[in-house]
């Protein structure tokens, strides 16, 4: 009955604790960090990425590629920086299947814009990688830039 | 403690009852209609029945019947080198008899003894025997070559008239040509993309300067067929995307998931239908002109472009159409046209809608009165709907030598067969 209770109460305890944890992570702050990266790209994805790439980035079949633990979405930043930036206009074989839509670029973001958006789907669905800087966005947008 | 536990144990019962009442709203919600039956995982209309005759297929696209009961399934990706199927349907069994094509596609059909089936580029025929089985499966002769293949709207679709011509949907390789046409002085690509392109049946290796484009401004179209009751040609067009999200003063979310309406265009060669200029509102009934072109959701499209001859909701993909001419379904049915809508991704984030098959009722070779789903639940749950993540997602149809209608499903590659008994 002891174990039960004492149970019970430690359960509750981390409850408790990840819930005003959770509730100081929602607070703004100035500063960025993964947290507020993270929330302000959720935004954006909801308005920009979400009509093709669906709500759970589950994707399209046959057309739009899912963002759950693919090699693009998880590897090399400046890759994937690139493709948002500058769009992308290629057959990708994932698991396979061949998705074949045109992406258009989406230069039109800011860096910030982008870090936020690609930082949210490296940490959901998921997925487990890096943030990603506006400076790193950035220095990539600068190379491209005739 | 106890009033803990007793606390724990009302928490508990509260969530089970919580999810018994949901179940019950769900199942509630999918209650069958009295006048519906439901038959191998599909609703359809009283006296109907469904069966799967086969299943796993890979990615079934258009499919066509044979008098003496076999099926031609084309499959978008050869599987073990092989595009097209062959089997024989007897009742609700299907035999597989022979595979072959080194090429996947969408487009077949069977007209004056030979079989023909398209892939990205290239349309191929086959010569049939009397028994309409392929001599040399092997040896196909190129009919076309040379289409432009840049991925999106690629399939191209195929039908034949009764004249000796071939009719080749080529679709726009664009959402709305935007990046195409920057300063809005005509899109570029419609001089070999974006219609319907007319070849002659019977002569080998033509490309686009041997075609003529029938008819321009159809951004894609996937279901086609020829009506043989007025000799005419009738196409389905897939209707752009994303007006809200490029356009966000001027639509809302909603008006973008039901907007613009998936037409029905019966053609006359020379016929423009618009793309990317204009759009059609089904709410309103009116052609309007497209955003990027200077339209507001109010401005009116352009008279010298066609109406479509029936509209159907935003995004639901038609990419099969048959007209009905069995006996073996009840008289309504006759000359109608049956469309398998493949269903949509465009609608997000509100619900995913279409993964059925319609049937729009003709009249004298028009279509006349309100279309019906025919057959739902290829979906599976509402859920599995609404997140777009369909099991099965209908694309090809074709009637059957006693008047059976066949659907195939490019997802996850079975074919259903559905049958009509006289109560």
């Amino acid at each position: 009955m002891n174990i039960k209770l004492t149970g019970i109460f430690l359960a509750s305890f981390i409850l408790l604790f990840n819930a005003l944890y959770a509730q100081n992570n929602k607070q703004p702050i100035r500063q960025t960090t993964t947290g507020t990266s993270i929330a302000r790209g959720k935004v954006v994805y909801t308005n920009v990425c979400l009509p093709c790439h669906m709500a759970d980035a589950g994707g399209v079949q046959n057309m739009n590629p899912p963002l759950i633990k693919t090699t693009y979405v998880l590897g090399n930043k400046t890759t994937l920086i690139k493709i948002v930036l500058r769009g992308f206009n290629e057959d990708v074989e994932i698991n396979g299947q061949t998705y074949s839509n045109t992406m258009g670029a989406h230069d039109d973001l800011t860096d910030r814009q982008i870090a936020d958006v690609l930082t949210y789907v490296r940490h959901s669905f998921g997925n487990k990688a890096s943030t990603i800087k506006a400076t790193e966005v950035a220095k990539v947008r600068a190379i491209y830039k005739k | 403690m106890i009033n803990k536990k007793l606390f724990f144990a009302f928490c508990l019962s509260m969530i089970m009852a919580m999810g018994l009442l949901s179940f019950k709203l769900i199942k509630n919600d999918n209650s069958v209609k009295s006048h519906e039956t439901v038959s191998a995982g599909l609703t359809l209309p009283e006296g109907f029945q469904a069966a799967i005759i086969a299943d796993d297929l890979g990615s079934a696209r258009h499919l066509v019947a044979t008098p003496q009961g076999d099926i031609y399934i084309h499959l978008a990706r050869a599987k073990n080198g092989k595009g097209i199927l062959v089997f024989h349907v007897d009742g609700d069994k299907a035999t597989l008899k022979s595979s072959f094509a080194d090429f996947g596609g969408t487009g077949i059909a069977i007209k004056n003894g030979y079989l023909y089936a398209s892939n990205s580029r290239e349309v191929y025929r086959y010569k049939l025997d009397d028994k309409n089985e392929v001599i040399n499966p092997d040896k196909p002769e190129r009919i076309v070559k040379g289409l432009i293949d840049r991925r999106t709207h690629a399939p191209k679709a195929i039908t034949l008239d009764n004249d000796g011509n071939l009719y080749v949907n080529i679709g726009a390789y664009t959402n709305i040509c935007s990046e195409y046409d920057p300063n809005k002085t005509g899109c570029p690509i419609l001089d070999s993309a974006g219609g319907i392109w007319q070849f002659k049946a019977d002569k080998p290796d033509q490309t686009y300067k041997d075609g003529i484009r029938y008819a321009a401004g159809l951004r894609n179209v996937v279901g086609l067929a020829w009506n043989q009751q007025d000799n005419q040609l009738f196409v389905m067009q897939h209707g752009r995307d994303q007006l809200h999200n490029l356009f966000p003063n001027l639509y809302t979310v909603h008006q973008s998931t039901e907007l613009p309406a998936e037409c029905m265009f019966a053609l006359k060669e020379g016929d423009n239908a618009g793309y990317p200029y204009v759009y059609y509102d089904w709410i309103q009934h009116k052609n309007m002109l497209g955003p990027e072109y200077g339209g507001d959701g109010k401005k009116l499209a352009d008279p010298k472009y066609i109406n479509p001859v029936a509209a159907y909701p935003g995004h639901y993909a038609p990419d099969g159409l048959l007209f009905y001419t069995g006996n073996q379904f009840p008289q309504k049915y006759k000359n109608g046209a049956f469309i398998a809508f493949h269903g949509s991704w465009n609608r997000a984030p509100e619900p995913q809608a279409g993964y059925c098959v319609v049937f729009q009722p003709f009249k004298d070779g028009k279509p006349d009165g309100n279309w019906e789903v025919f057959a739902d639940g290829f979906a599976g749950t509402e859920e599995q709907k609404a997140s777009g993540h369909a099991v099965h997602r209908p694309c090809g149809l074709a009637q059957g030598p006693d008047g059976s209608l066949y659907v195939t499903d490019d997802n996850k590659g079975t074919i259903y067969k559905i049958t009509y008994k006289k109560q």
